[in-house]
Parts: structure tokens; C-alpha cells; sequence
């Protein structure tokens, strides 16, 4: 029998209206590397913080047995202290504090007096960051180091920490190629110091390269664990496990005439705002008139960002490419050029990006065609109730009046409150990024009619989604994206989910 | 058209294309509206407005109907006139989720500015005006770009400028004051209009202008509550709608009756009321006003939304100086000179003024109304105090008090509205 550092027994979590984990079952070997892989919203960061302790024992069902002992973590100390770290995906490292201040935040070396020994917080700190491979002083602030780097910082924080279990987020999203091998080669090597790792992975090749074992989870339940060892075991039998999700809505029919094309993008390519990297990388598409096309990407893969690219440069810095509307080449440098150009955009977090939540509807829905509303800088109040209220029956937003706020509305209304609030700017091209995303099954219903509504009258959109279902029963051709590269492109007749997610998860041959 | 229908009824005008999949629950408040749910559906605004009332009859009757003597409310509006002007532009200012701190000194380097133009170098009081302005300007033109293009915190951008100008101000005066001012200078602080159309004992020409305001006010409200019926938006039931423009109308009239008995119709309150009425056009209808509540209310959803933040944030900025170089001429002509410590502390009351007013803290929120009605309720607590002899520290720890609990007022609203949902 083999010696189980973890066994998490059916985990069961749910949340409000969700069951997010439903029987979850999870047993990791003394000393392995063992991958989790799901799409997005499978269930595999609750998983992990059920196992951290940032959901409490109480707040779920099940049995957690780490090192031989049933345990009850009442927050992320009492897992530390039993020597499981996480490291998330965003990095909690304070910028401006150095590398041996951010190591020992919560545990700081006290000399006499109760005073910090700075003197023995930096010489452990060095320590550590050599046990790492990182060549950097440990007095250097954190903030003026790379991502890479300064997941490097967070390896040596939990290693400070007597890590026995040390669980790994997505490590290697926002790394470039030689970053994503060296922490590669690092976990391997902690392996030898006998730490036994968890990583959740997007990225399977990387995952086929290191995993000894890799656990599916798919809407919140066990799959299978596979055993890597067996060379039968490669990308393909993972993505096998991933897919397969039931439809949980059902589309609504629609019949397909594209007609002539609206929107090309050529070499599209930018780079991060911040960092030294490329988030879209020569992407090229295009979409025709009447006709839905997707873009299916996992977590991390560019989607948003090639899309807020588009739209007026709001993302990261324009590095080359064209895009052409209706044949001709378009240059908007900015968000007011690019919705007078004929592009809309609705955001994928209608909260932080979308609405403006402490107003109503009627001003939200108006927002972004106030010139159309207005003549010499005054708005027609009249004209703007008409749209809004013209906008509230056709989209069925359900709300008394056009003055109701929207921050009280639900989640499926705020939906449609920003898809009125493009509409009324009349494009020609709109771009929808997880339009469904947290709305009830009903509402999502309504939500692909408009969709086909909007086709139906001639626009051209794209469907940004994390759900593969939706693409497949929405769209008519579906691009997939992986690290800001177009891998692929299948009408929605050859498409599959496994055809997709294996487009969705390649990437560049790793290194060593 | 103007059926008066109770709170729960389905809109009357429209009722016959009306969404039939609205449900019961939801289809509470269509309609017209009664006196209760005019008054709980918006605490917020309604709520300034019912404090004030309370405050003015609390010193009616503290001061034994002193406070609301012709004589008294005319000097209320001298002494407050600038506050509230700074607080219009103060609101906008806070709407979009910024605070200017340097109002204060721009007042005195604006009143410098004209005293050293119309006092030192003998010009005409129109020069001393545009000059003031001119300088209002460049100021709000040197903050908004420190704010919007170099993206410094309004916070400091405007503490660099309270320092900076109140400097500016004792270097242009030499440390000293400078008075007395023109005749026509001085008019336009404390300038009445009296006597050009008689009266006995009053002045006619002040009743006849507010009676014209009072007309005007009832027909724009008429038609706005018009369109609305005619574009199936709930409105007041019109026993109501008219119950509310006769308060207005009374309310007004004993105002004025009362100025007119005083010194008649001082400019300074035409200066205000015009201001007032721009200001309220400009924030309610105009696009750029829309694109201020915008930015302060989500500035992501703003900036996709295509407002150019940056040049909206820039206009905001130079707008407030200018209505600083308004507030800096009035003040220095009633005050009849330039001192170098002229305006010290207005900028906090007119930051005040605009939270009372029902600003919020975190922008999106506030009307240039409910500043001006913030503002006054300061103003008449402050003069009611003093007509009482109540100390000075005690009118301040009011002040303070009054300030604290309307913001906490606004958060526990906020906080009220959040969790609904």
C-alpha cells in the first residue's frame, strides 16, 4: 500500500445556490509531484483552500488525513503549521518590503529585546534563496524583481515555513519559457529533499513532463488519477478526463448565413502593461457579418486581453498589428475611436468593469452613446428614457422602472443592462466576454436569443467563454488560444471539446 | 394624462403596451409615487433637505424668530454667499472622486490679484474681474494638469497649491492688506438692487423677480413631470406634484417678502442663483456633467465606456478655479480689500458643504443642490449660534460633529444599499 501524505475523503462544499465540490476524493503520495487539472471553475482552487484551511472544518463535509492525522484547520495557519503552504496564483508579496522581510512577514526572526535580528533574517534568508537558484541579495525590495523571480521568493518563503506539502497555483501562468523550466527543475528538486508538491496546471504538457500522478476534477467532482508513469498517459488521455462536461443549458437554434466579413485582425501582438513579456502573440482572425465566432482559452491564455487590445488599446501596449473593419484599416488608439469605429466590447466582470453600479439603468444604458443623445453637449433626457426604456422591454431586463440602480439588480439583468448599453452605440462588431458568466441557466437562455438576435440583423460578434459547451452551442467558428497564440481554428461542425481543449492546451515544447 | 394613481399601479399613460412579464413583486414603486415613498425611496436627498428644515425652525425658535429676520437672512447670504459658490464647484470636484484643498488660498490670490490691479494700478473694476478670473483659470489649468496628465493624487496636487498660493498671495501683497476698493468694486458684494419699480416699505422690483422665478420654476417642473408621463416614467400623483411646487412657491415668496422688507435684492444672490442654475444644467443634463458622475462612479466602466477621463478630470479642475476667482471677487469686495490671510479655511467649508450635501466620500454621488443646501445649513447654525453668543469652540465642535454624523449617515446608507443585494 503506499504511504498517502494527504488523503482528502469526499469533500463535499457548497456554497450558496453552488455545490462547488461534491464528493471530491484526493490521496497524494509521500514525496510525489501530483498535478490537478480541470477547466476553469471545475472546483480545484475551492478544493485547495479547503485543504489550506481558508475554508474552516465546518464549512464543508468530508475528512481531510494529512500525515496519518484527521485534521481540522480552523484558517491557513493551522495548515502551515502543519506544513502545508500554498502558493497562489497572485502572489502575495508585499513590493515594497525586501526579499527576507517578505520571508519571514508573520514569522520574523527575534533577536534580544523582541527586537528583529535583521542580522539572522538576512543570513537565513540568503540561505534559502541559494536553496532556490535565486541570485539575489535578500535586502532587494520584492517589487523591483520579475514574476518568475519573485515565484521564487514565495518557494523560499514556504520553505521557511518546514514545508511538507507544498501546493503550487498555477506557478507558471504568467512565466516565460525559461521561468516555467527552471521552477520546473526547482520542483523536481524539492522532491528530492522529500516535499511532496500539488500543482494545478493549465499547462499539460508540463504537467505529462513532471506529475508522477494527475487527478481530474470536472464540475466540482473526482474523474480518475492517473498514474504518469504508464507512457500510455499523455496530453490527450488528460484532456479525455477534462472534457466531457454535461450541457447544463440548452441553445437556442439559429440558422447560419455569414455574409461578408466585418472585422480582420492581422499579427495582432501586445505586450504586458508591466511586464517584460507577450500576452497576445501574432494573433490573426476575423469575423463576418451575421456570423458568431468563439475564442476558447484557458485561464491565462490572452483572451481578455487580446480582446481589450482591440478595443481602443485598453490593455497592455500596442506592439504591431492591423485590423481592418469592413476591409479598411483601422487605427483606434483610443476607447472613444473604437466605439466610433463600430466596436463594442462588454466586459467579462460587469461589476468592476461594466456598470456603474450606484446608478441607474437608464444613465448605464446610456453611457457609452451619450453623443447620440445629445446635441451641443446636452443631453436629451427624454430621448435617453426612450432608448433605456425600449432597451428594458426588448431585453427583458427585469426591473420596474428605467430608474431602478443596478447594483440591485441580478446578475442576469446587470448582463443585460451592459449588452443594451452596446447596442445603443450601434456596432458593427461586438465583442462578448463571458457573457454569461455567474447568471442563472434561464437568463443565459435569454441571453444566446439576444446573441441571435443580434446575428439575425447582421452584426458580427465574438464570444469570449471558459465554457466549452457554450462555445459549441453558440458560435459558428471557433478559434483556440493558448499563451496569446491562435493554435487553431475549426468550424463549429468539426469542433469537439477534446478537439478543442487539446488546441486550447498547446504550447511551445518546453526546455530541458 | 394625469390621473393621480396610488404607489402600486401599473404606469397610466402606457399601460397599454406595458411589459406584461414584469412581476407583481418587482412592479412595486411604477407609477406615481406617494408622500411616504417620495420620502423613504431616497433618505439620502430627502434627508438633507428635512434637516435643514429642522434646523432653520430649531434657531426660529432658539433665537425668538431673530434668525429669520429681513435684516438677518440678508446678512446670512452675504457672509455665505462665497462658501456656497466654492461648494458648487467643490461638489463637482468630489462627484468625481477627487477634493480640492487649495480653494481657500485661490480665493485669496484672486482677491489679491484684482486689489493689485484695481487698487494699486488704479484700473477699472472690470479689470480687476477678468484678471481674477484669468488667474482662477491658469491655477485650475496648473492643477488639472498635475491631476489628470501626470496622475498625482488630487489630494496632494491641492496641498502643494494651498501652500504655493497662499505664498504666491503674501508675496503679491507684500504682506499687507490692501483697501479700501471702488465704489462699483464693492457694489458687487454688497450691491442691492432697491426702489426701481417702488414699493412702500418694500421693495417691489425684488417680489416681482422672485414671483417671475417661482413661475418658472412651476412651468419647467410641469413639463419636465409631462414628459415623463408621455415617456411612461413614474411621477409624483398630482396632488402631490402641486403640493410640493406650492411649498416651494411659499417658502420662496416669505424669502423674499422678506428681503424685500431688508435691503432688496442683493447681487450677490443673483450672482449665486444664476450660478446655481448653470451648474445644475451642467451636472443633471449636460454630457460632460454625465461623464463626472461616470468617472467617480466606476472609473474602469468610464474609461471602457470611451470618456476621455483625462481631459474630463483636466475641465473639472480649471472649472473649479474659475468658480474659486468668482468666490475670490465677491469676497474680496465685501470684505473691501485684499488681505494676505484672506479665505484661510473656506476650502473645508465648502468641502463640507458638499458632504452634508449628501456627496459621497467614494464619488458618483452629490448635486450641486444639496451642496447648496448643506452649505446654508451650516450657515444658519453658524449664525443662529452667534446670534445666541454660543462660543466660538462650541460653534466649531458643532460644525464638526454636524459633518461627521451626515457622512455617517452616507455610509450607513451605503451600507444598506449593499447588502440588499
Amino acid at each position: 500500500m503506499a504511504d498517502h501524505i494527504l488523503e482528502m475523503r469526499s469533500i463535499t462544499k457548497t456554497f450558496p445556490g453552488v455545490r462547488a465540490l461534491s464528493d471530491v476524493t484526493l490521496a497524494v503520495e509521500r514525496g510525489e509531484v501530483h498535478a490537478i487539472c480541470g477547466e476553469n471553475g471545475a472546483g480545484k482552487s475551492t478544493l485547495m483552500k479547503v485543504l489550506s484551511g481558508v475554508y474552516p472544518a465546518g464549512e464543508y463535509e468530508g475528512e481531510i488525513v494529512f500525515d496519518g492525522q484527521v485534521c481540522s484547520f480552523a484558517g491557513i495557519r493551522d495548515s502551515e503549521h502543519a506544513g502545508i503552504v500554498i502558493i497562489h496564483q497572485e502572489l502575495a508579496l508585499v513590493p515594497y518590503l525586501s526579499i527576507a522581510e517578505n520571508i519571514f512577514l508573520g514569522s520574523e526572526k527575534r533577536g534580544r529585546l523582541g527586537l528583529i535580528d535583521w542580522n539572522l533574517a538576512n543570513a537565513e534568508a540568503g540561505k534559502l534563496l541559494r536553496s532556490v537558484g535565486l541570485a539575489e541579495s535578500p535586502s532587494t525590495p520584492v517589487g523591483t524583481l520579475g514574476v518568475g523571480k519573485q515565484q521564487l521568493v514565495e518557494i523560499a518563503k514556504a520553505l521557511s515555513k518546514d514545508v511538507k506539502l507544498l501546493i503550487l497555483d498555477e506557478p507558471t501562468a504568467a512565466l516565460n519559457d525559461t521561468d516555467s523550466a527552471h521552477l520546473l527543475g526547482l520542483i523536481r528538486g524539492l522532491q528530492e529533499r522529500g516535499i511532496t508538491s500539488i500543482i494545478i496546471s493549465h499547462k499539460l504538457n508540463e504537467i505529462v513532463a513532471i506529475a508522477d500522478h494527475t487527478t481530474v476534477i470536472r464540475d466540482g467532482q473526482t474523474v480518475e488519477t492517473l498514474d504518469m508513469s504508464d507512457p500510455a498517459v499523455g496530453v490527450d488521455r488528460i484532456i479525455r478526463g477534462m472534457v466531457g462536461r454535461e450541457l447544463d443549458s440548452y441553445y437556442p437554434e439559429r440558422e447560419s448565413h455569414p455574409g461578408a466579413e466585418v472585422l480582420r485582425v492581422e499579427g495582432w501582438t501586445v505586450k504586458h502593461p508591466t511586464q517584460d513579456r507577450l500576452v497576445v502573440d501574432h494573433a490573426s482572425f476575423d469575423v463576418r457579418a451575421g456570423e458568431v465566432v468563439g475564442i476558447a482559452g484557458l485561464m491565462g491564455a490572452g483572451r481578455t486581453e487580446l480582446a481589450m487590445s482591440l478595443f481602443g488599446r485598453s490593455y497592455g501596449s500596442y506592439v504591431e498589428g492591423k485590423m481592418f473593419l469592413h476591409g479598411k484599416e483601422t487605427r483606434a488608439r483610443n476607447v472613444a475611436e473604437a466605439i466610433d469605429a463600430g466596436i463594442a466590447y462588454a466586459t467579462e466582470d460587469r461589476k468592476k468593469y461594466g456598470l456603474n453600479l450606484i446608478d441607474n439603468i437608464s444613465r448605464n444604458v446610456s453611457a457609452a452613446a451619450l453623443g447620440k443623445l445629445s446635441t451641443h453637449g446636452l443631453v436629451d433626457a427624454n430621448e435617453e428614457t426612450k432608448a433605456a426604456e425600449g432597451s428594458r422591454r426588448s431585453m427583458n431586463i427585469k426591473a420596474p422602472t428605467v430608474s431602478s440602480i443596478v447594483g440591485k439588480l441580478s446578475g442576469g439583468n446587470q448582463q443585460k443592462v451592459v449588452l443594451s448599453k452596446w447596442l445603443l452605440t450601434d456596432p458593427d462588431v461586438l465583442i462578448l466576454d463571458e457573457p454569461t458568466r455567474g447568471i442563472d441557466v434561464g437568463a443565459k437562455y435569454e441571453i444566446y436569443t439576444i446573441i441571435n438576435k443580434l446575428v439575425a440583423a447582421g452584426k458580427a460578434v465574438v464570444v469570449i467563454s471558459s465554457e466549452l459547451p457554450e462555445l459549441l452551442g453558440t458560435c459558428d467558428r471557433i478559434y483556440t488560444l493558448s499563451t496569446g497564440r491562435i493554435t487553431g481554428q475549426l468550424p463549429v461542425r468539426e469542433a469537439t471539446q477534446e478537439g478543442l481543449m487539446s488546441l486550447m492546451t498547446q504550447e511551445k515544447e518546453l526546455v530541458g | 394624462m394625469t390621473q393621480t394613481v396610488g404607489p402600486t399601479s401599473e404606469p397610466e399613460a402606457e399601460s397599454a403596451t406595458a411589459p406584461k412579464d414584469v412581476a407583481p413583486a418587482v412592479a412595486n414603486g411604477v407609477g406615481t409615487s406617494s408622500v411616504r415613498t417620495l420620502l423613504t425611496r431616497n433618505l439620502r436627498t430627502s434627508g438633507i433637505y428635512i434637516a435643514f428644515v429642522v434646523v432653520v425652525a430649531l434657531f426660529a425658535i432658539l433665537t425668538g424668530g431673530t434668525s429669520l429676520s429681513p435684516g438677518n437672512i440678508t446678512n446670512i447670504i452675504l457672509q455665505y454667499s462665497y462658501i456656497l459658490i466654492l461648494a458648487i464647484g467643490m461638489v463637482i470636484v468630489i462627484i468625481a472622486g477627487h477634493i480640492d484643498l487649495s480653494v481657500g488660498s485661490v480665493v485669496a490670490v484672486t482677491g489679491a490679484t484684482s486689489a493689485v490691479l484695481v487698487i494699486r494700478h488704479g484700473m477699472p473694476w472690470w479689470v480687476g474681474v477678468l484678471g481674477a478670473i484669468g488667474v482662477g483659470l491658469l491655477i485650475g489649468a496648473w492643477h488639472g494638469f498635475w491631476v489628470a496628465y501626470v496622475g498625482i493624487p488630487a489630494f496632494i496636487v491641492t496641498l502643494a497649491g494651498m501652500l504655493l498660493f497662499r505664498g504666491l498671495t503674501l508675496r503679491i501683497l507684500d504682506n499687507i492688506s490692501l483697501s479700501p476698493f471702488t465704489t462699483e468694486y464693492s457694489r458687487i458684494a454688497s450691491g442691492f438692487s432697491n426702489g426701481l419699480i417702488g414699493g412702500a416699505g418694500y421693495d417691489a422690483f425684488t417680489l416681482l423677480v422672485f414671483a417671475i422665478a417661482v413661475a418658472g420654476y412651476a412651468v419647467s417642473q410641469y413639463r419636465t413631470r409631462q414628459a415623463s408621463v408621455r415617456y411612461g416614467q413614474p411621477v409624483e400623483s398630482m396632488p402631490l406634484f402641486i403640493a410640493k411646487i406650492v411649498a416651494v412657491a411659499v417658502v420662496v415668496m416669505a424669502f423674499a417678502w422678506q428681503l424685500a422688507h431688508a435691503r432688496g435684492l442683493p447681487y450677490v444672490l443673483v450672482i449665486l442663483a444664476v450660478l446655481v442654475l448653470v451648474y445644475g444644467v451642467v451636472t443633471k443634463r449636460t454630457v460632460f456633467g454625465r461623464q463626472v458622475y461616470a468617472i467617480g462612479g466606476n472609473l474602469a466602466a468610464a474609461t471602457l465606456s470611451g470618456v476621455k477621463v483625462k481631459a474630463v478630470n483636466f475641465w473639472i479642475f480649471v472649472n473649479m478655479g474659475f468658480l474659486a476667482a468668482v468666490a475670490g471677487i465677491v469676497f474680496s469686495s465685501r470684505s473691501n480689500g485684499a488681505q494676505p490671510g484672506a479665505g484661510n479655511s473656506f476650502e473645508l467649508d465648502a468641502i463640507a458643504a458638499a458632504f452634508i450635501g449628501g456627496a459621497a466620500v467614494t464619488g458618483g454621488v452629490g448635486t450641486v443642490v444639496g451642496a447648496m443646501v448643506g452649505g446654508l445649513l451650516v450657515g444658519v447654525m453658524s449664525n443662529g449660534m452667534q446670534l445666541m453668543g454660543v462660543d466660538q469652540s462650541i460653534q466649531s465642535m458643532v460644525k464638526g460633529l454636524v459633518l461627521l454624523l451626515a457622512v455617517a449617515f452616507d455610509v450607513y446608507n451605503k451600507r444598506r444599499a449593499g447588502a440588499s443585494r
